[in-house]
C-alpha cells in the first residue's frame, strides 16, 4: 500500500481506505514500539526536518522518536528563534531548507494554510504537524486508533467532542476523518466556541453538556485555547469548568463504557477533572500520547515510499 | 478627428437599449449626424459602448510604484474599455494634501492614456482623526473624499466630516462595516471558512457599517455612496434610504458578483479581497440589486499586489486584486448567464457612476464626450495573469475561461487601445 498523496496536509484529502492502511500500519508499529528492539529501517537514508513555528513539546518529541526509530536523520528547528524573526518570509525559510535536500519535512505554524503554502514550494514531502485552526491530522489518526483499540471499529460509534471547537484544529480534523468513517459526531460547548457554520458540518451541535454526552461511546475533550482567544468567548475558566468541564457526573451520562480522551496538554479543572483524566478505567489519554508515535511512523513511511516511487519515477 | 461607427451594436444605457446603429464623433464628441471627411470605422456588427467609468482604481503612485503606475494601469484601463479611471488616495503617502493631489494629477496627465480622477482622503493620513483641507482639495478636483477600506471609527469625526463636506458639495465614499465586529477577519464566516479555520465575520457587519453611515448621512444632509454592497442583509437599509430621499447611492466590485466565498479553495490568496467573498446567495442578491438598480455603480476596485504580498499565508496576505482588464470580461459572465442586459452592465460601469460624480460621460447621446469602448461580448479566451498589461499579476481570474474582448477604446475621439485598422 502506498499514498497517492506526496504530502500528509490534512485528513480532508484521504479516502476511507487510506486511512485505514494508515491505521493498520501504524497497529504494527505500536505492536514495535513495545518490543525490546524498536528500531527499523524504513527512512534509512532520508533527512527529516521539524520546523515548528509554534511551541511544542509533545508533538514535536512524538515526530522525532518515529523518525529516529526508522531509521531517519532528524534534525529538529527552533523556528521560534530563527531567521523568521528577522524578516525571511514562510516561503524563503521553506526554499532554504529545500536547498538542503530534505526528504520529509514536518511543519507546524501558527496560521491556517501555511502548511499548504509551504507544500507547494519544496519538493519532498511535508506533514502537517498542526496549521493554524485549519488541520492537524496525525492527532486525528492518532485519537482513530486510540478509538479503533478500545472500541474494535470507527463506524456507528457516538462520539462528543466536546469544548473549545472554534479555535481547534484537532476538531476539525477529527470531524473530517470520523465523518469518512461513518460515526455519529456531537459537537458540544458554548456557542461562542462553536464556529458560526458547524451546524451545516453534517454534525449534531449541543450547547448543553449532559445533552450533548448522553449514550456517547467515545468523550472527546479539547483544550480551552487561551493563547488564541482574541476577545471575550466565555465568562470564566469556573464558570466553563461548571457548565463544560468534564467530571464523573457528567461523563455518567455517556454510555457506561464511554472512553474519555484529550489531545493535551490538558487544563486540569477547567475542561477535565484531573481525577478523571488519571482514571485507567476511562481515561485513554496515555494511550493517545503512545499511538501518536506509531501513527506518525505509519504516515512517515508511507509517504517515504510515495516519495521514493515518485524519485524512480523521475517525477520529483 | 472625425469618426463614424458604422455597423454597430449601440448599448446606450441611458436609453436602456441595445440596437443596431451608427454612431459619429466630431472634435471629440458625439454628435448627430456625420460630420464631413470622417473616418469610417466598420464595427462588424460589435458592441460599442460608453467607456467605463471606474470608481475605486487604486493606482500605487505615490509609494509603490513597483505595483503600478500611472502608465502601466493607464494602458491596463484602455485595453480594459475603462475610460475614466477614479483612482483611491490608500497610496503612500495618502492622498490628503493639495500638493500630493497635484501631484498625482500631473503625473496622471503625463502617463495614463485615459482620463484620471484622483479622489482624496478623508481624514488626514486617512487615520480617522483630523479632517482633510476637504475645500481646498474639492477646487483642486478632488473627485469624491474617502478613506477607502479604513473605516473612519470615531462617529463624531466621521459625522463632522459629512457635515463639511455637505457644506462644499463634496461627495462622501464610505466602506460599510463595523470595525470591531470585523476586526482581525479575513473570510465571510459560514461552513467553509470555519473548516478552512480562518478568521471570519459575519457579513453583518456589513449592515451595520451601512446602518451607521445612512444615520450619519440623514443627520447631516451628506452626499454619500457606499464603495461596496456585497450581501442580502445589507439592501433593505440602501433600499429604506433611497426611500426617504437620502442622497445616497452604492457600488459593489466586479468579484463580489462573480465570485463567492468558495472561490478562495486552498487559502488561494488572489481570492483574498475587502470584504471577503461572500456566500452564493449573498452573490446573486447583490447581482439581482444591480439589475434593479438599487446598487448603483460596478467598479473593479482594482488593487494591484506584487507576489510578496500574497505569497503569504491567507490571514498574513494583502487583500485585493487587479480588474481593469478584466472587469468587461468578468462583467460579460453576468450578461452571458442571462442576469444582466448589456444596458443594465453599461448603466452600472459608465452612466451611474458617471452621474454621481456629475461628469458628461456614460451616454451616447448627441453632446456626450467620444469615450467609446468597442468590443465583442462572444469573444472566448483563457486569462494569462502574464499577459496583463498590470505591473501587479494578482489576478483571481488567471487561468480562467473568460468570453468578452476588448478590440478598441477612444478617449474623447482618439483611439487609445486597439489596431486602427
Amino acid at each position: 500500500m502506498t499514498l497517492r498523496h506526496r504530502h500528509l496536509l490534512g485528513i480532508e484529502g484521504l479516502a476511507p481506505p487510506e486511512i485505514t492502511a494508515i491505521l493498520d500500519l501504524a497497529d504494527d508499529y505500536a505492536t514495535l514500539n513495545r518490543s525490546g528492539d524498536k528500531h527499523r529501517e524504513a527512512l534509512r537514508g532520508l533527512t527529516q526536518i521539524n520546523m515548528f513555528f509554534e511551541n511544542s513539546t509533545r508533538t514535536q518529541a512524538s515526530f522525532e522518536i518515529a523518525g529516529m526509530r526508522l531509521g531517519a536523520d532528524v534534525m529538529s528547528m527552533p523556528m521560534q528563534a530563527s531567521s523568521i524573526k528577522k524578516g525571511e518570509t514562510l516561503i524563503d525559510t521553506a526554499l532554504t531548507l529545500n536547498a538542503m535536500h530534505p526528504d520529509l519535512l514536518v511543519v507546524r505554524h501558527p496560521q491556517s494554510g501555511a502548511v499548504n503554502l509551504l507544500a507547494q514550494k519544496v519538493n519532498c514531502a511535508v506533514l502537517n504537524a498542526g496549521d493554524g485552526r485549519h488541520e492537524h491530522p496525525t492527532q486525528a489518526l492518532l485519537d482513530a486508533l486510540t478509538i479503533r483499540r478500545a472500541k474494535g471499529r470507527l463506524h456507528r460509534l457516538t462520539v462528543a467532542i466536546c469544548g473549545d471547537i472554534a479555535h481547534s484544529r484537532v476538531a476539525r480534523s477529527n470531524i473530517h476523518l470520523l465523518g469518512k468513517m461513518e460515526s455519529r459526531l456531537r459537537l458540544v460547548g458554548p456557542p461562542t466556541l462553536i464556529p458560526a457554520g458547524a451546524a451545516d458540518w453534517g454534525v449534531e451541535v449541543c450547547h448543553d453538556m449532559v445533552e450533548g454526552l448522553r449514550g456517547a461511546d467515545v468523550v472527546m475533550m479539547l483544550r480551552l485555547q487561551r493563547e488564541r482567544m482574541d476577545g471575550a468567548f466565555i465568562p470564566s475558566q469556573r464558570e466553563y469548568y461548571h457548565r463544560y468541564g468534564l467530571d464523573a457526573e457528567k461523563l455518567a451520562h455517556a454510555a457506561p463504557d464511554a472512553i474519555v480522551m484529550h489531545p493535551g496538554p490538558m487544563n486540569r479543572g477547567v475542561e477535565i477533572d484531573g481525577t478523571l483524566a488519571d482514571d485507567i478505567n476511562r481515561s485513554v489519554i496515555q494511550e493517545q500520547v503512545e499511538m501518536g508515535v506509531a501513527v506518525r511512523m505509519a504516515a512517515m513511511d508511507l509517504l517515504a515510499r510515495a516519495l521514493r516511487a515518485d524519485r524512480e519515477e523521475g517525477v520529483v | 478627428m472625425h469618426l463614424s461607427f458604422v455597423n454597430a451594436r449601440l448599448i446606450d444605457p441611458e436609453a436602456g437599449t441595445d440596437a443596431p446603429g451608427t454612431l459619429h464623433v466630431a472634435a471629440g464628441q458625439i454628435v448627430d449626424a456625420a460630420p464631413p471627411a470622417a473616418r469610417k470605422i466598420d464595427c462588424g456588427g460589435r458592441c460599442l459602448a460608453p467607456g467605463i467609468v471606474d470608481i475605486g482604481v487604486k493606482v500605487s503612485e505615490p509609494g509603490e510604484r513597483h505595483k503600478e503606475s500611472y502608465r502601466s494601469a493607464g494602458a491596463a484601463a484602455a485595453a480594459g474599455g475603462v475610460t475614466t479611471m477614479v483612482t483611491r488616495p490608500d497610496t503612500l503617502p495618502a492622498i490628503d494634501t493639495p500638493e500630493v493631489l497635484e501631484f498625482v494629477a500631473r503625473r496622471a496627465a503625463d502617463a495614463s492614456p485615459v482620463r484620471v480622477l484622483p479622489m482624496a482622503a478623508l481624514t488626514r493620513g486617512r487615520e480617522g482623526r483630523e479632517m482633510v483641507e476637504i475645500g481646498f482639495l474639492h477646487d483642486a478636483g478632488a473627485a469624491a473624499f474617502t478613506d477607502c477600506d479604513r473605516v473612519v471609527t470615531s462617529t463624531k469625526v466621521f459625522s463632522r466630516c459629512l457635515t463639511y463636506a455637505a457644506g462644499v458639495g463634496a461627495l462622501v465614499i464610505g466602506h460599510p462595516q463595523d470595525p470591531g465586529l470585523s476586526d482581525g477577519a479575513c473570510a465571510t464566516s459560514g461552513k467553509f471558512a470555519a473548516l478552512r479555520g480562518l478568521p471570519a465575520v459575519s457579513p453583518m457587519a456589513e449592515r451595520m457599517g451601512l446602518d451607521r453611515d445612512l444615520a450619519l448621512v440623514e443627520m447631516t444632509g451628506a452626499r454619500y455612496h457606499a464603495d461596496q454592497i456585497t450581501c442580502a442583509r445589507a439592501l433593505p437599509a440602501l433600499e429604506r434610504a433611497k426611500r426617504n430621499g437620502l442622497d445616497v447611492s452604492a457600488g459593489v466590485s466586479i468579484h463580489h458578483l462573480t465570485l463567492n466565498a468558495l472561490d478562495v479553495g486552498d487559502y488561494r490568496t488572489f481570492f483574498k479581497v475587502k470584504p471577503p467573498l461572500r456566500s452564493e446567495e449573498d452573490r446573486v442578491a447583490a447581482v439581482e440589486a444591480v439589475a434593479s438598480g438599487l446598487i448603483d455603480v460596478i467598479s473593479s476596485m482594482h488593487t494591484p499586489q506584487d507576489e510578496e504580498s500574497k505569497r503569504l499565508p491567507f490571514e498574513e496576505a494583502a487583500s485585493g486584486a487587479v480588474a481593469l482588464e478584466t472587469l468587461l470580461p468578468a462583467a460579460m459572465r453576468l450578461y452571458h448567464a442571462g442576469a444582466l442586459t448589456l444596458p443594465q452592465l453599461w448603466r452600472a460601469l459608465s452612466l451611474n457612476p458617471a452621474r454621481r460624480l456629475g461628469l458628461p460621460q456614460g451616454r451616447l447621446s448627441p453632446g456626450a464626450p467620444a469615450d467609446l469602448v468597442l468590443f465583442d461580448p462572444d469573444a472566448p479566451f483563457v486569462l494569462d495573469r502574464f499577459a496583463l498589461r498590470s505591473k501587479s499579476k494578482n489576478t483571481p481570474f488567471d487561468g480562467q475561461r473568460m468570453e468578452g474582448r476588448v478590440l478598441g477604446t477612444w478617449v474623447a475621439g482618439r483611439r487609445v487601445f486597439g489596431d486602427d485598422t
